[in-house]
């Protein structure tokens, strides 16, 4: 019996390995200890010339809201502003950009191209507010719920799917719908 | 051929000391300074993975070195601003991890690893002698 005990072992290490592996789970993702914590406030500089600061109230005042990280060099941000551009048609949803140590005149000859799904758009051009929410790249989005806490956070680009699977049934869970 | 190994010697010789860090960020105070490099030293940077933001080139690095002698200029100390980051990156951001409920098995492990090692070894030995 002993004799098959290193071939067990084996065999169980194997399996939890290949488990692992087959879960499709990415080792590199990071989970946000933002989540359930206040948005930090902050006051960005408008990205629309002549256009009202972006603060944290005004992001809590339209929640449930999304707060979008991007950037006019970033090439994935260029596939995800269709997907915003698509959400931000849902009424029952708010999204908000923060241009990210981006030159102004860069990002919005970006959303100009690409169309601007901002309901109002700030630029951090120190990164300091990427900072403070814990920021790793762009394009990054917070969902903000109607209290002003952080829901949840998306590292990359947001796809159909990820908006079809995650953001609608977050906003819809915490009363979305104004 | 000796020139060229005195050059190569050179070359790894300053290799060693390129920094990631530029000259503008130094601080003025030599202690300032060294503290800073100390925190950074076992901040991790979370673009990178596998680098300390005082390694790392990424744009998120030095933004996090900024951030870190911001707060020593500002008179914070050493755990503040630690703890700072780690509330908005997450133990991640930590290169050595804490000792912590979720991290005994980190800790402890190689210890266990080892002692079982020892003891199966000591079992294999002495059915050994016995045999022999």
């Amino acid at each position: 019996m002993t004799r098959f005990l290193p071939l067990a072992l084996l065999a169980c290490l194997v399996l939890v390995f290949v488990g692992v592996l087959l879960s499709g789970r990415d080792p590199h993702a990071l989970t946000s200890p933002m989540i359930g914590k206040p948005l930090p406030a902050f006051e960005l500089s408008s990205l629309a010339e002549g256009g009202l600061p972006l603060t944290d109230k005004t992001v809590t005042a339209g929640a449930p809201a999304i707060l979008n990280f991007f950037a006019s060099w970033c090439l994935p941000c260029r596939v995800e502003q269709p997907v915003l551009l698509r959400l931000a048609e849902d009424r029952r949803i708010a999204v908000f950009g923060v241009a990210w140590k981006d030159d102004p005149a860069a990002a919005r000859a970006f959303l100009k191209e690409t169309g601007d799904p901002f309901t109002g758009s700030g630029l951090d051009r120190s990164g300091g507010l990427a900072l403070d929410l814990g920021v790793t790249g762009v394009p990054e989005s917070f969902i903000i719920g109607r209290d002003g806490r952080v829901l949840y956070r998306h590292a990359g680009p947001l796809t159909d799917r990820d908006v079809a699977e995650i953001v609608l049934p977050l906003i819809e869970e915490n009363g979305g719908g104004r | 051929m000796r020139i060229l190994i005195a050059l190569l010697a050179l070359f790894f010789l300053f290799q060693a000391e390129a920094l990631a860090l530029s000259p503008d960020e130094v601080m003025a105070d030599p202690g300032q300074e060294a503290r800073a490099r100390a925190i950074t030293r076992n901040l991790r940077c979370v673009v990178c993975q596998g680098e300390s933001i005082d390694d790392s080139q990424a744009g998120l690095a030095r933004d996090m070195r900024h951030f870190v002698r911001a707060e020593i200029a500002a008179g914070k100390g050493d755990d503040e601003i630690i703890e700072g980051l780690r509330t908005r990156y997450g133990d991640f951001v930590l290169m050595r991890p804490r000792l912590g409920f979720n991290t005994l098995l980190l800790w402890a492990g190689p210890f266990l690893v080892l002692v079982s090692g020892f003891l199966v070894a000591r079992r294999v030995f002495a059915r050994g002698k016995g045999e022999g």
